[in-house]
């Protein structure tokens, strides 16, 4: 089945059309010739597009609907897995999956936000809204790796905490809240990677780690495109605007630190080749993975602590000055 | 006390009424129609003497109600944004910044002050609703995270007075990283077995409230105050339709079970001292707590 294309690719869809009229027509061995010189074509097109998104095209890229979801990446990177349910408060959340496997054959604890890829398992999953009771699960089983010296393994991909009432109701913000801080100090390696949408504190209830990885075209911002125009342009249709202002893509987050490495995709999205999205992301995995583990729980925890104590550092994101040269 | 350099008595910016009382000799209040003479307000800590609507109050007079004799040591006062994602829309942040910084007399959104809470030793960081709706960027994150390490070194407790409409959309991904970094020392504060209150006032809502807000030992709220996660619009959005009253305000968050008390105003500082006092094992005060009466009355 051909993978849906977006707006941008618009150069990119009429080659792939072209190329499948051509397959309809019966084989001869010029017409092999031109199907191949055409495909060359479509991964030089689509490297040269994907080399120049702009961060709202990134977006639409974060949101494609055939993008790997956590449990596509749980599927090829571990063996084993064995989902675990529930808070022990309220209700077992589907939009934070969490469970246990082998990751090249050693114990670790996967926690992460599941989108759903059909309608049906997009509503089971509440798109990716998570409620307190999924953030509360989170916990909990990352307390469990802790219990086990195990470490823990976070995939991101969410557009928001779930606003809706009995969020709110429950104590969504108390829930966040509580993960930000325990997992601070949980005393276990913890390795993050938001592989599509980082939607603000729904995002980052679940994204304290010891490192935090992000694939090529996933986003990370404080607020949706969407949301920031409707409130600063009042204009939802200023998006675009809105996305470029954020400084939201992985390029602009690990200038500043916020995110340590950057793990590339396919060519054209890592919805075109999940199987090698799913490699580099291995790799990278493995390799976090050994480095944190190698440190000392002292080192460790004081490492992930200044790490996130010098996000907004002095000299970059704020001076002192005194307030009558601030007026000036 | 010898880790108090400079006491003094606030300077209360001129330019600072704007934020917390609307202009004029006579203020009309938009809960019960009561006119109230500007100074009896402010005597009664800007809450209407007729029915108590509390209405807001700036960083400054917070302090003024929460440590002794009305005085304090500022902390920090100097850091200032870079405006480093060069953020513009409709105008620049720069611009913003600047007209915020020249109406409250404050480089960001929050003070941080340390002082003598009914004679006991104590940190307190109060939100400026007047800067940019109280937001949270890099500088309040600072701040913040600052003076609960102050707290963590002087073994002193530490206070958050929230009144902020969440994180600053201007300074992107980084003001919501400032969740992360506070929440990170109030870990450490906890784990050093020292207090921590959160004193909620309206509003409270977003990135403060899904971090530092809710991580208190004590979650202390002000009558009505909207406190919440998702704005009110946002919701009526998801849910297409109309919240019910008092859906988010103080009084529903105490029956859903998320603060410990709701306190008048002119009974907080009272209420914060005697729980103080329990967590820091000391006695019951020997005088009546109360708040001293405002600089400028
Ligand atoms: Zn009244």
């Amino acid at each position: 089945m051909p993978v849906a294309t977006l707006e941008f690719e618009e150069p990119v869809a009429i080659l792939l059309k072209e190329i499948q009229a051509l397959r309809l027509m019966p084989s001869t061995p010029d017409r092999q010739t031109t199907i191949a010189r055409l495909e060359a074509r479509v991964q030089e097109l689509r490297a040269e597009l994907f080399g120049n998104l702009t961060p709202w095209q990134r977006v639409l890229v974060a949101r494609h609907p055939e993008r790997p979801v956590m449990l596509d990446y749980v599927d090829r990177l571990f063996t084993g897995f064995t989902e675990l349910h529930g808070d022990r408060r309220f209700a077992d959340d589907k939009a934070i999956v969490t469970g246990m496997a082998h990751f090249h054959n050693k114990p670790v604890f996967i926690v992460g936000h599941q989108k759903g890829t059909d309608t049906k398992q997009k509503i089971y999953r509440n798109f990716g809204y998570a409620k307190p009771e999924g953030y509360r699960k989170a916990l909990r089983v990352m307390k469990m790796a802790e219990k086990f010296k195990r470490p823990v393994i976070v995939f991101v991909d969410t557009p928001a905490a779930y606003p809706g009432v009995e969020s709110e109701e429950r104590g969504v913000a108390e829930a966040i809240a509580l993960n930000l801080r325990e997992m601070a100090l949980l005393d276990t390696t913890i390795v993050v990677i938001v592989c599509g949408e980082g939607g603000s504190g729904g995002a980052l209830g679940i994204a304290i780690g010891d490192r935090v990885l992000m694939q090529e075209f996933a986003v990370y911002s404080v607020i949706p495109p969407e949301g920031c125009a409707a409130i600063l342009w009042r204009d939802s249709a200023r998006k675009v605007d809105a996305a470029d202002a954020l400084k939201i893509t992985a390029p602009d987050l690990l200038a500043m630190d916020v995110i340590d490495e950057i793990v590339p995709e396919p060519v054209g999205g890592a919805h075109q080749d999940h199987a090698l999205a799913t490699a580099l992301i291995d790799e990278a995995i493995a390799r976090h993975l050994a480095e944190v583990s190698a440190m000392t729980s002292a080192d460790r925890l004081e490492t992930r602590y200044q790490k996130f104590r010098a996000m907004g550092r002095e000299g970059h994101a704020f001076v002192s000055a005194p307030l009558a040269a601030a007026s000036e | 006390m010898a880790w108090f350099k400079k006491t003094r008595k606030p300077i209360e910016p001129q330019t600072d009424k704007s934020s917390r009382v609307p202009e004029g000799l006579w203020i009309k209040c938009p809960s019960c129609g009561q006119v109230i003479y500007n100074k009896e307000l402010t005597i009664n800590l800007q809450v209407c003497p007729k029915c108590a609507h509390h209405f807001r109050m700036n960083a400054a007079d917070r302090l003024a109600m929460l440590f002794d004799d009305g005085q304090w040591t500022e902390h920090d006062a100097d850091l200032r944004s870079t405006d480093p994602l060069s953020f513009t829309d409709t105008k620049p942040y720069r611009a913003r910044l600047k007209a915020s910084i020249a109406s409250t007399g404050r480089n960001d959104a929050v003070v941080s002050a340390s002082g003598l809470l009914d004679g006991m030793p104590a940190v307190v960081a109060a939100m400026e609703y007047g800067f940019i709706g109280g937001s949270m960027g890099v500088v309040v994150g600072e701040k913040i995270t600052r003076a609960i390490e102050m707290g963590i070194a002087q073994r002193a407790p530490v206070i958050v007075v929230c009144c902020s409409g969440g994180a600053r959309m201007m300074e992107g991904t980084l003001s919501l990283m400032q969740m992360a970094k506070i929440s990170a020392a109030l870990g450490r504060l906890d784990r050093a077995g020292l207090p921590y209150l959160s004193i909620m006032t309206d509003p409270t809502t977003g990135g403060v409230t899904a971090s530092f807000a809710m991580l208190g030992d004590l979650h202390i709220a002000e009558p009505k105050a909207l406190i919440g996660f998702a704005g009110p619009r946002v919701i009526e959005q998801t849910i297409r339709q109309k919240l019910p009253d008092g859906f988010q305000r103080a009084e529903f968050l105490l029956e859903k079970g998320m603060i410990d008390y709701i306190v008048d105003r002119r009974e907080m500082k009272a209420a914060v001292a005697h729980s103080l006092r329990i967590m820091m094992g000391l006695p019951p005060s020997a005088r009546p707590v109360a708040s001293a009466p405002p600089a400028d009355a």
